[in-house]
């Protein structure tokens, strides 16, 4: 069973690197432990959004956004995106001024993509809002999609540019043998010459036995979506002074989130879900729309994704062994830039160069570079 | 949130549940009993305090022996909260219920879980239309609301509660067109094998027997071995369709109801990630459960149909049996007190569960009917996903139920796929040509009863 | 809209009556009777239509599963008719395909002339 590339995980970060890899002719296993997307990629808010991020990741945001807007000419499908542009939302004049702070940050670095609005313009995108709202940052190229739709179609299309994937294969243990590398699994051994690990809240345990631990910690993520009910928001929404994740689906649903943290049971790979939790973001969302109080909840979940101590993923070749390379600790952003993120993996894979420096998501960044021993 | 401290909570007021609660209390716990009703009884027994005599009457000897359950715990201690609609049970035995529009809490030392039973899924054509209702849900407007229905009425399918509904709509004048019945003469073949284990039960067999022979002799037409059911009519149900050795035919009817038998309320078990296993006799998941109904969670057990399908005598006795198993774990009484009481309902359960067996086999509800062969058929009713649908999910590369609601909502509506979750099951089992138990079922998640953003918020 | 009645009563418990409105028809049913009996007893056929498909749907299991029965009472929407029983004054009415909300216009306008 040879490749020239094993990837372990099968999520949105691995499948898209998959595909990008095979687009340049080179052969990939992709070994899942479970289904495909089954963790953040496929159960995720599925907000497409360059706003708000850490002007690190800003570049790789900004490349993966243009495929965004290009999926039938890279998917053949949609996916279910919906350019409906994310709106950040303002509730009181020291918020605003945060906003204005922001955008002054962006400037001096050369970002244009986020703008601030005043009330009146929030007025005319949103006129359902709540009137206290008095502002806020708007992105107009962003917005949303579906996320299982999203991992079934970049999974598909690898498989038809000869990616092969091998679900409920989890790797059992990771060896190199003189270049490339061995993995593992119950339905037998997977070796390459390349190695990616894009196993999201499982990568930590991997890179920890190439030598490399990196301060990665996964927790679950909760999401909760409403009832239909008759269009009232276009826009995905977010708040400034609180953790808000906030789109009305075509479908009529409305997805709230917003960094709501859920108990994990990670050995059964499992996120669980306590509502009583979710109390703060319902009183978030009856404060700006306090028509929906009506509506009802009709389901809440949860998604297991990997953290990392400085809110920045792993985007690196190893420091400690040769022809491996990680992408993961998403901390919840991870779904947009995932597209991009592929394509810059696959280069990196492949020795090629990008005007997109990877420097912030260095795996070494965590410990003084005395203690790292590359070889 | 503000969690009441209580020894124990009990969901679900109908036989095991009302057994169970009164059996706790009697032992010296706190206990309250929540459920969504406006009194107790489940769905056996439902409106069973309010019915008069003469209602009682109507509804037979089996329905008005629920009242000694009802009295029985009226005398008792236990707290029991009507209009209680539980939404989420933890594993930490927190247990958040919403009663007129408010959120409350308790925080339990154990919890027993007697959310019954609920109708098969009875996937056909036309089985979305208005006029077209379960026959238990028929039965409830009869024993709550003394009403049934006028102009042509159709019962079709299989199981005991069917030929109930018949016999009580005769006793209650109700006029009938048929009785459709789906089972064959193989049926009997196969339950033959069990027959000699049912005799043992022989008051439920004689029941079962004179039920039919009642509504013969009402002068109900009873078809049997039909399938090729389909409802027919436009925003009404106007006929039903279906074939019997070979011969199409097509019966008016303005009302049509289905039964295929009931199937395990698996909402909480699942949401708490019980073990369940599919269980081949009763083609329905299961909680994995030890002989005290105790799930493989700490001090959660389950009583009554939800732990599969026994009916109300064996669910009042598994409500005692489960309270006695809780209140060992909860230090109350000693083992041996323990044993020595349950030793009787033990002998007593087993002559229940005899008839089982051969109940199980002769209504098996057929194939064609649970997993539709058309692929137009809607399977779930709340997003309207179809049959072909779901087996094109499968060529997608669907492997389960899970994936199913991801690629086209399936089980995402207002029922949280209590409709559609063993159909779905079954289709991807077959489509892939594996278990159930390998296929499983969807991840049940909170809320498991609707609750706004707006009572959320006030929580 | 009430029609002629696919149902009727086998006997003749609780003679008390209240009165409620369904899509504002006065309709005088049974007390003690559940929303969705009280409809079905009252000539209501079709209690709503899907939000998917705009197809008629009615009470399928009554008891509290099927969620077919969703109708607006007092103002609430997508309330599950087979559970809540009658009140007098009770202002029942039908939910056609997505529900539509009603939004709060006044206060926005206030907020308008404030300088």
């Amino acid at each position: 069973m040879a490749a020239d590339v094993l990837v372990i995980g099968a999520g949105l970060h691995g499948l898209s690197t998959a595909l990008h890899l095979a687009r340049r002719g080179v052969k990939v296993t992709v070994l899942e432990a479970d289904y495909a997307g089954r963790h953040a990629s496929g159960v995720n808010a599925g907000g497409v959004r360059t706003l708000g991020r850490h002007l690190a990741e800003i570049p790789l945001a900004l490349a993966s956004r243009e495929l965004w807007h290009n999926l039938p000419e890279l998917l053949g499908d949609d996916a279910g995106f919906v350019p409906s542009g994310q709106l950040k939302l303002a509730e009181n004049e020291a918020e605003l001024e945060q906003c204005r702070a922001r955008m002054a940050e962006l400037q001096a670095n050369g970002f244009t993509h986020e703008v601030t609005i005043d009330r009146d313009e929030v007025f005319e995108l949103l006129p359902t809002v709540a009137p206290h709202v008095v502002g806020g940052i708007w992105v107009a190229d962003d917005g949303y999609a579906v996320p299982y739709r999203v991992v079934t179609a970049v999974r598909r299309t690898a498989q038809r540019l000869g990616v092969v994937l091998h679900e409920q294969t989890p790797a059992l243990s990771v060896t190199q043998r003189g270049s490339g590398w061995q993995v593992d699994t119950p339905k037998g051994r997977f070796e390459a010459e390349h190695l990616v690990v894009t196993a999201g809240a499982w990568a930590g345990r991997l890179a920890a036995e190439v030598g490399e631990p990196v301060p990665t910690y996964p927790q679950g993520l909760m999401l909760m979506v409403t009832h239909r009910v008759a269009p009232f928001c276009k826009q995905v929404l977010g708040a400034t002074g609180r953790a808000l994740s906030f789109k009305q689906f075509d479908n009529g649903t409305v997805v709230i989130g917003g960094k709501l943290i859920g108990d994990l049971d990670f050995d059964a790979r499992h996120g669980e879900v306590d509502i009583v939790r979710l109390i703060t973001s319902a009183q978030t969302v009856t404060d700006l729309f306090p028509h929906l109080k009506h509506l009802g909840i009709n389901r809440a979940w949860s998604g297991i994704e990997a953290f990392i101590e400085d809110d920045l993923p792993v985007i690196s070749q190893s420091r400690h062994a040769s022809n491996l390379t990680y992408s993961f600790g998403y901390c919840g952003s991870g779904f947009q830039m995932s597209l991009g993120t592929g394509e810059r993996v696959a280069q990196l894979v492949l020795g090629e160069d990008s005007p997109i420096n990877l420097d912030a998501f260095a795996i070494d960044r965590f410990q003084p570079l005395s203690s790292t021993s590359p070889n | 949130m503000n969690l009441e401290p209580i020894d124990v909570v009990v969901v679900g007021a109908g036989p095991a549940g009302m057994a169970g609660a009164r059996t706790l209390s009697e032992l010296g716990l706190s206990v309250v009993l929540l459920d969504e009703q406006c009194a107790v009884g489940g769905q056996i027994y439902r409106g069973i305090a309010s019915a008069s005599p003469a209602r009682r009457e109507m509804l037979g000897p089996d329905y008005a022996a629920g009242a000694k359950l009802a009295d029985a715990l009226r005398g008792s201690t236990v707290r029991h909260e009507t209009g209680a609609s539980v939404w989420q049970v933890t594993r930490e035995r927190h247990v958040h219920y919403l009663q007129n529009g408010k959120v409350r809490s308790f925080a339990a030392k154990a919890v027993l879980l007697a959310t019954g039973a609920m109708e098969r899924p009875f996937p056909i054509p036309g089985w979305t239309l208005p006029g077209v209702m379960t026959a238990g849900a028929a039965q409830i407007l009869l024993k709550t609301a003394g009403i049934g229905p006028q102009g042509p009425v159709v019962l079709a399918g299989c199981g005991p509660l069917l030929y109930l509904l018949g016999w009580q709509y005769l006793r209650a004048g109700i006029a009938i067109s048929a009785l459709v019945d789906t089972s064959r003469r193989e049926d009997y073949w196969r339950a033959r094998g069990h027959l000699l284990a049912a005799l043992r039960a022989w008051p439920y067999l004689r029941k079962g027997v004179s039920l039919l022979r009642a509504l013969r002799k009402g002068g109900v037409p009873h078809y049997t071995g039909a399938e090729g059911l389909q409802v027919e009519g436009e925003g009404q149900a106007q006929a039903l369709s279906f074939t019997v050795d070979g011969q199409r035919q097509h019966l008016p009817a303005s009302t049509v109801l289905l039964h295929q038998g009931v199937v395990p309320n698996i909402q909480f078990t699942q949401a708490l990630r019980a073990q369940h296993r599919w269980d081949e006799a009763q083609l329905c998941f299961v909680p994995e459960t030890d002989r005290w109904g105790a799930l493989d969670v700490p001090f959660i057990s389950v009583a009554g149909d939800g732990a599969g399908i026994g009916g109300a005598q064996a669910a009042a006795i598994q409500g005692r049996l489960a309270a006695l198993g809780l209140a060992r774990d909860l230090g109350s009484i000693t083992p041996a007190q323990r044993d020595s009481t349950a030793a009787p309902l033990r002998a007593e359960l087993e002559q229940n569960l005899r008839i089982r067996p051969f109940l199980d086999a002769l209504y098996r509800p057929r194939e064609e009917n649970r997993i539709p062969p058309r692929d137009d058929v809607t399977v779930c009713r709340c997003e309207e996903v179809t049959a072909g649908d779901v087996r094109r999910f499968v060529e997608l590369g669907c492997s389960g139920p899970n994936q199913a609601k991801s690629f086209g909502r399936c089980g995402m509506g207002p029922c949280q796929g209590r409709m559609c979750g063993l159909t779905v099951t079954e289709i991807i089992a077959k489509s892939r040509g594996l278990t159930p138990d390998e296929v499983g079922y969807y991840r049940i998640r909170p809320p498991i009863k609707p609750i706004t953003l707006g009572e959320l918020a006030s929580g | 809209m009430p029609t002629d009645s696919l149902f009727r009563r086998v006997d003749a418990e609780g003679a008390r009556t209240v009165e409620v409105t369904f899509d504002d028809q006065p309709l005088s049913v049974p007390a003690g009777l559940t929303v969705a009996a009280a409809l079905l007893l009252g000539g209501v056929r079709q209690f709503r239509t899907s939000p998917v498909g705009g197809g008629p749907r009615a009470p399928y299991c009554m008891m509290g599963v099927c969620f077919e029965c969703l109708v607006e009472i007092d103002g609430v929407p997508s309330r599950q008719s087979c559970l809540i029983e009658v009140a007098d004054g009770m202002r029942i009415r039908s939910q056609q395909g997505a529900r539509d909300l009603p939004f709060p216009q006044p206060e926005a306008v206030v907020m308008e002339v404030q300088p």
